[in-house]
């Protein structure tokens, strides 16, 4: 139990810090302690969780990315377009496609990072550019609203009517986001593939000198984000019900914030599934919280930023550090 | 010919020869392809333009030198820009005097420096990553700005501002002044004073540096200051070109304000990396953004022509490490 909490710390404090949360807006507003609520979080934040375990397993690897959620941009627009060449399709023709054309974009990032040597963040950001500005130069920035009917139509999995007539629905992205979850688990924690990809990122000398293939971990690594990038994409149309070009652009630092807040490390070899979704979900209930509290929604980035900004100071230092600073600066001896 | 190419080579220091093989490519592949290219509209659009983009890379330069990152740099520009709208406002709109303005740019230089600070601290003293300090630097200052105008836009700005955004003397553009100011006060500050020293030693390795005697702390939280009061210099600079202020201009730049860097050889671990460099691979994006654009391509075209850039640079870098290998293995 005591090595439980040791190695969970990250985690434990989230959720105690979630409770907390809870616990004060079921107080404060009437709506947040319902299904229906519960719900609706759940489908809102099924795309930046889908993003969110994708992302975990780069940074465990040591790596970062930018350019995942413009990749993103880049499989919708492509996969709408080949659905329309291909007249209509269905959900699988759909994944096939986008999953397909994700890889493809999250190993040329793999290819530019082990191919040449080239740090991470230096080739993302290139790639961010060089895919948001091909993007947007291609498409004219216009916008997709022609979708196919089995992608715009609305998957209801499980309903229930509420006491006060409202409906409780859970949908399909959630079902697609709790399938990516479990196979992001099962990779990075029941494979030997997942267990390199910690030691990789950990110390990548020392993980070459064991004989493991960086190369393949870059692959592994950046085509698995591909691969979650391309299925959010997919899932973001069919909840928007359309294709924006720039739509996703600038998720991708709000859904970095949410896995390193979950316990990521950047530098490599650390993090969590649990960890990065309990991440995502502070920011989406503090989110919510605010909105059922009738906050106004101009206030809610500065309030999440405030958040983020001081779970990051607090989770990276222990009140002995602290101390002694505080000290020296009150008493100056 | 190997010796006037060493010469060359040690007159404008090793960063500076991939930035200016760059432009000398740019301008001899625009100076075929696109006829008139060599204009003055062409130079006067690139001297209006580079000032912004260049102010905010100043501002990222010093944090990457030390190994960090400023993610808040266009946000705490607009917070800037804002706080200069809003004392202009006051002091009666469009027909605020000349002691309003020096008022509100101090109180603008103030803003953007304790934004800095604020920053510098938390990671000089939680040895938090600088990537998320700033990340959630950004998101604040992005929430705070929208918050405070509801996502519109402050306008109302006294006539005798436009000079500033619009002016030339000389012939030369007033923001290209101010721009080439402070690319001197930034080298001046790099090469000949102790904190520019301590910032590149940190950046090459903090604990050493923190073990022979030099408060790293003091370095780091200073760097990040200076890094927010430049951003405040171009918030002043972009009020006075679009006469508004906007939460979210200049956002676009933020990625590219990183690429300049590298491209200007800059070490993205830091530690290594010149102003100078910098400022020429900043003239180099811009002439290649006038000369697409000079053919008829969009912006967007140019964005992502400056990742492949980018991406090239990396790669010829990467190649030229690999023959220095082979040849020294020969050797």
């Amino acid at each position: 139990m005591r090595r439980f909490v040791r190695s969970h710390a990250t985690e434990l404090a989230l959720l105690a810090v979630i409770a907390v949360i809870c616990v004060f807006l079921s107080f404060a507003t009437d709506r947040f302690f319902t299904l229906g609520n519960a719900f609706d979080l759940l489908n809102t934040s099924s795309v930046n969780i889908i993003f969110a375990v994708g992302l975990l397993v780069v940074l465990i690897a040591g790596g970062i990315d930018i350019s995942f959620a413009v990749a993103a941009s880049v499989v919708q627009y492509l996969t709408a377009t080949v659905l329309g060449w291909v007249g209509g399709g269905n959900w699988i023709v759909g994944f096939i496609i986008a999953g397909a054309l994700g890889v493809a974009l999250g190993c040329i990032n793999a290819f530019l990072i082990h191919g040449f040597r080239i740090i991470s963040i230096v080739a993302t950001i290139s790639t961010f550019n060089i895919f948001f500005g091909l993007l947007m130069f291609f498409t004219g920035g216009v916008s997709i609203y022609n979708l196919p009917d089995w992608l715009t139509t609305r998957v209801v999995l499980f309903e229930r009517e509420m006491a006060d007539g409202t409906w409780a629905e859970i949908t399909l992205p959630v079902l697609i986001m709790a399938i990516c979850v479990f196979a992001t688990w099962a990779l990075i924690t029941r494979t030997t593939t997942g267990r390199q990809l910690y030691a990789f990122g950990d110390n990548p000398e020392g993980a070459r000198r064991f004989g493991i293939n960086i190369g393949a971990m870059q692959f592994i690594a950046f085509g698995w984000l591909g691969l979650m990038a391309g299925i959010a994409g997919l899932v973001q149309a069919h909840y928007a019900q359309e294709v924006v070009p720039n739509a996703l652009y600038g998720r991708e630092l709000d859904v970095l914030a949410a896995v390193v807040l979950g316990g990521a490390r950047l530098g490599g070899g650390k993090g969590s599934v649990l960890g990065c979704i309990l991440g995502v979900l502070l920011v989406s209930i503090t989110q919510n919280g605010l909105n059922l509290m009738g906050v106004s929604p101009f206030a809610f980035k500065m309030i999440v930023g405030a958040i983020i900004l001081a779970a990051i100071t607090l989770s990276n230092t222990s009140i002995e550090r602290l101390l002694p600073f505080l000290k020296s600066r009150r008493v100056p001896s | 010919m190997t010796v006037l190419i060493e010469r060359v080579r040690n007159a404008l220091g090793p960063e500076l020869a991939g930035p200016f093989a760059a432009f000398v490519a740019v301008m001899i592949v625009f100076g075929f392809a696109a006829p008139n290219f060599f204009s003055r509209a062409t130079f006067g659009s690139v001297a209006f333009q580079l000032p912004e983009l260049g102010l905010l890379t100043l501002a990222m330069l010093l944090p990457i030198l030390t190994g960090g990152l400023n993610l808040a740099i266009t946000f705490t520009a607009n917070m800037a820009g804002l706080t200069l709208a809003w004392v202009l406002q006051s002091q009666g709109g469009v027909d605020a005097g000349v002691g309003a303005f020096m008022l509100g740019s101090v109180l603008a230089i103030a803003v953007g420096a304790l934004s800095g600070l604020i920053m510098g601290l938390v990671i000089a003293y939680t040895k938090a990553h600088p990537i998320l300090v700033s990340l959630s630097m950004m998101i604040f200052l992005r929430g705070l700005g929208e918050f405070l105008t509801r996502g519109g836009d402050v306008s109302g700005i006294p006539g005798f501002l436009a000079p500033i955004g619009y002016g030339s003397i000389i012939g030369i553009p007033v923001p290209l002044l101010i721009f080439i100011a402070c690319v001197l006060i930034w080298h001046v500050l790099l090469t000949r004073m102790k904190l520019g020293f301590n910032t590149y030693m940190i950046g090459s390795n903090i604990e050493a540096t923190r073990y022979s005697g030099i408060n790293t702390r003091k370095v780091q939280v200073l760097v990040y200051t200076l890094s927010g009061a430049m951003c405040a210099v171009a918030g002043i600079i972009m009020l006075a070109r679009f006469n508004s202020v906007r939460v979210g201009h200049g956002e676009s730049y933020l990625l590219i304000t990183v690429l300049a860097c590298f491209l200007g050889g800059v070490n993205p671990f830091g530690g290594f990396g010149r102003v100078i460099p910098v400022f020429v691979a900043l003239v180099v994006l811009q002439l290649l953004s006038s000369g697409l654009n000079l053919m008829g391509a969009s912006q967007h075209l140019a964005t992502a022509v400056w990742g492949i850039l980018m991406i090239t640079v990396m790669i010829l870098r990467w190649l030229a490490g690999r023959l220095k290998f082979l040849t020294t293995n020969r050797g």
